[in-house]
């Protein structure tokens, strides 16, 4: 039997800004049946988009499909010329953005961009079109079908476009689809409720496709077989019950491990009752000018309280919008808080950064998100260190020279890295980079705002376990926030959970089975498990659901 | 959604209202500061001090600068804008026909550059990167760096010196057929357009290039729309606020800034006519021909702005 898509020996090539010709898809094979499934699994320039775009004959600015075929129900995509594959897109292939927000025509209503394909194409009528797509919105449990096609896309939310992204790629009935990251830039509590609607739409149109994810988890829920990839090659592939219980490549075992990262309790952890290092009473925060009554237009931080232990880390967990970066900036003096007062080692801090001393500003220290916007790319990483060495500590050159070389060890970069600029590093080193910046200070307290997101999942165990490390050696306190659960479950003694501005909850790792506060239960009851069962199986009560949820 | 649009719109024609005051005020003392007092220049050197005391009260001259600027802004307002020193006839009448004129050339370059800048800038940025959009670009730069006079001159060298085709200078008095029309607007229209088109050329490429560059035009290729299709129904509607802006700057040149061309082709234009008032040391000529500038300076990018604000479906 043939299979719907046969991709044989496939080699993509990509031209680098200065010119160097890479293969970024080295020879690959890969095979799809009729209603089948298949996940590419592998980090950011594993080449799994490259791979999965090749179906419809497409290969992005600057890269070349250079070799092999693309097989897709009996016509080869790559020999096609450019007007013939034009036929083919959207119509018997489809493709699933992996951001919908920026994936739909911000000009442009979002019924006619969902029924632009049956325009382009002339399949159906259109009339019949705009009742089709009434119906995928209704099947993909939108809500509103009826009329949320007369909206804009920025009118509706994230994962509601992520869903009509869905219902614009199966309007025309294609054969095969493809799913690119759909649910990354979504919320767990969201991503649950797409991917269910994903599910069923699947299994009622029998489609075959691809889904590119990095996230194991999810892709267990969704495909049928899993193909592993790395640097643009095929490492491993098999179903989706072998990969996860019986991997036998040592990299698929390494994704595995990054997913579900050991909770060794920290053994040198103080009692949540040692003195206090840092102490949050009662903290506002809001953007916009002041209205009458003191407060500003927008109240990001709601009346928030909070106590740091030394030598404890405090994980503050909460979905996008819900205040944590906001209460971080406030913290660290960045935004001054309206109410409130932040107490640091038993010396109230001034609200703005302004108002601390020197002293102060060097024992709290933040590191931010997004290491590419955080470094200067001017600078080389000397340069970077030894800013806060010269500007805490008044290091002459030499001292500097070797402290540097200390800080690099610290986070385990090679002392070679000292002159280049941070587009000459990896994600990873950037990272690294940034929280070494933080480290020169001598900080007692270091506030971490995401700084795992942007990076693949090995990556990121890594750097949380360098941070564990630097713990037990340098005495530090972490105030560790992100969105992802399992990361701070890895490295907290303390969880605050935050909703629409809110302390809600504080609750410690060992309590994250059984929490109190519904919408605790809901946010950890939707973060996806390796399980392919998962998602089948979870119950969430649609009450709770409703009322907390901006689906 | 509506109210949003309403206030923004009305907040930035109350910006422009204001500006234009401010830029009145300018314009009505940089001239005043200009070196020399105007009853002597009226009266002559050999007026006696007598005579210049009594023609500085009757024009109210002494008065403080805020009231004449306020008598003066009154005027413009109610459509007087004085009294020519030079001929002693009124400013409106003077430059009423000299508008039309140079409202005559600025609409016809207009007519024929900003279709074609865009129709230029657009199919550069579909063609980016080929043979023709590199053509274009060196051209472009190429024009940009010749200044106006020198293509006037070398067009004027060229077809009415050597070519003998067309007058070096525009008659417009003298027109009476197409051909007549033609042959006086040829040079300026041509030069005019050269000069304004090179900029709209550039901003209307940059613009589309980098909407072509965005997520949703990748979707609308992957959907397997046409590259036409791609351009005007995706990438264009959102390019529209920037082009806007640089059609605008571009055509408010046509008012201020052809001075240059309308000299050298001797076009009976306002600008021709504030050259000659500056060399008359008509106060009055001048700050009126000044304030038509910058009025229309202003029209134009305000036009500009609210098209902006109204293309923007984030606030529709």
């Amino acid at each position: 039997m043939t299979s719907l898509v046969q991709i044989r020996d496939l080699r993509v090539e990509a031209t680098t800004d200065s010119g160097r010709t890479i293969e970024i898809i080295g020879g690959v094979d890969l095979d799809i049946a009729e209603g089948e499934i298949v996940a590419l699994i592998g980090e950011s320039g594993s080449g799994k988009t490259t791979m999965a775009m090749s179906l419809m004959g497409y290969a992005r600015a600057g890269c070349r499909i250079v070799g092999g075929s693309v097989v897709v129900d009996g016509v080869d995509m790559v020999a096609l010329p450019e007007k013939d594959k034009a036929a083919v897109r959207g119509a018997k292939i489809a493709y699933v953005p992996q951001s919908a927000a920026a994936a739909f025509n911000p000009a442009i209503r979002i019924m006619d961009q969902v029924i632009e394909v049956v325009r382009i194409h002339g399949v159906m009528p259109l009339e019949e079109a705009r009742t089709k797509a009434v119906a995928l919105f209704r099947a993909l449990s939108l809500p509103n079908p009826d009329r949320i096609g007369d909206r804009y896309p920025h009118q509706v939310s994230g994962g509601q476009l992520q869903r009509l992204a869905a219902a614009m790629a199966l309007i025309a009935s294609p054969k095969v689809l493809i799913f690119d990251e759909p649910t990354t830039a979504l919320d767990v509590t969201t991503q649950v409720e797409v991917l269910r609607a994903f599910k069923s739409v699947i299994s009622a149109h029998c489609i075959a496709g691809i889904y590119v994810s990095h996230d194991l988890a999810v892709v267990a829920q969704i495909a049928d077989r899993i193909v592993v990839l790395r640097n643009g090659e095929v490492q491993e592939s098999g179903t989706t019950a072998d990969i996860l219980e019986r991997a036998q490549h040592p990299y698929t075992r390494q994704l595995l491990a990054a997913v579900a990262p050991d909770h060794e309790p920290r053994r040198d952890a103080s009692g949540p009752t040692a003195e206090a290092l840092l102490e949050v009473h009662e903290v506002s925060v809001g953007y916009g000018p002041l209205r009458s009554d003191g407060q500003p237009a927008i109240v990001a931080v709601d009346n928030v309280s909070l106590r740091v232990a030394r030598g404890r880390n405090l994980g503050i967990i909460g979905e996008s919008g819900c205040g944590k970066s906001t209460l971080a900036r406030a913290i660290a003096g960045i935004l001054p808080p309206f109410s409130g007062g932040v107490v640091f080692d038993g010396h109230e801090l001034g609200r703005s950064a302004r108002h601390r001393s020197p002293d102060q500003l060097r024992q709290v220290q933040i590191v931010f998100q997004h290491a590419d916007t955080a470094l200067n790319p001017a600078h080389t990483v000397e340069d970077i260190l030894g800013r806060p060495l010269t500007f805490y500590h008044g290091m002459p050159r030499k001292q500097r020279s070797g402290r540097i070389d200390q800080l690099l060890d610290m986070v385990k970069l090679p002392r070679a890295l000292r002159q280049r600029r941070p587009a000459e590093l990896s994600g990873g080193q950037k990272q690294r980079v940034n929280f070494a910046r933080a480290l020169a200070a001598d900080p007692k307290l270091i506030i971490c705002d995401e700084i795992t997101s942007a990076l693949d999942t090995v990556v990121a165990a890594a750097v949380i376990d360098l941070l564990k490390e630097l713990q037990r050696e340098l005495d530090l306190a972490y105030v560790f926030i992100s969105h992802d659960l399992s990361v701070v479950e890895a490295i907290c003694d303390d969880i605050v959970v935050m909703y629409r501005g809110r302390k809600i909850e504080q609750i410690t790792p060992e309590d994250m089975a059984k929490p109190e506060h519904p919408y605790t239960q809901l946010l950890l009851s939707s973060v996806p498990k390796l399980d392919p069962t998962w998602l089948d199986h979870l119950r969430q009560d649609p009450e709770q659901v409703r009322a907390y949820c901006q689906r | 959604m509506k109210h949003r649009i309403v206030s923004l719109v009305l907040s930035r024609l109350a910006l422009a209202l204001v500006t234009a005051i401010i830029v009145s005020f300018a314009v009505f003392f940089a001239t005043a500061m200009l070196p020399g007092d105007t009853a002597t220049i009226l009266l002559g050197q050999a007026a006696t001090p007598e005579a210049v005391e009594g023609l500085r009260k009757a024009m109210h001259l002494d008065d403080p600068a805020i009231f004449r600027f306020l008598r003066w802004l009154a005027g413009v307002v109610h459509g007087d804008l004085g009294v020519s020193y030079a001929n002693n006839m009124p400013v409106a009448k003077l430059i009423g026909g000299r508008l039309i004129n140079t409202l005559k050339l600025a609409g016809l370059t207009a007519v024929i550059a900003v279709p074609l800048a865009l129709t230029l800038g657009i199919t550069a940025a579909m063609l980016r990167n080929t043979l023709y959009d590199r053509c274009l670009t060196i051209a472009i730069i190429g024009v940009v760096s010749v200044p106006e006079f020198m293509i006037a001159t070398l067009a004027v060298l060229l077809f009415a010196v050597y070519l003998n085709w067309l007058p070096a200078v525009s008659f417009t008095s003298e027109i009476r057929t197409v051909h007549d029309f033609a042959r006086a607007y040829a040079m300026p229209v041509v030069t005019l357009t050269i000069v304004i088109s090179a900029q709209m050329i550039r901003m209307s490429r940059a613009a589309v290039v980098e909407t072509l560059n965005t997520p949703y035009v990748e979707m609308a290729l992957l959907k397997g729309a046409s590259r036409g299709r791609i351009v005007l129904r995706h990438a264009l509607p959102n390019a529209l606020g920037p082009i806007v802006n640089a059609v605008a700057l571009s055509l408010s040149y046509l008012l201020g800034g052809v001075i240059i061309v309308e000299t050298i082709f001797n076009y009976p234009g306002v600008a021709k006519l504030m050259v000659d008032a500056v060399s008359t040391r008509d106060l009055p000529l001048i700050q009126s021909c000044a304030i038509i500038f910058c009025f229309g300076f202003l029209l134009l990018t305000t036009t500009a702005d609210v098209i902006a604000i109204l293309s923007n479906p984030r606030l529709r």
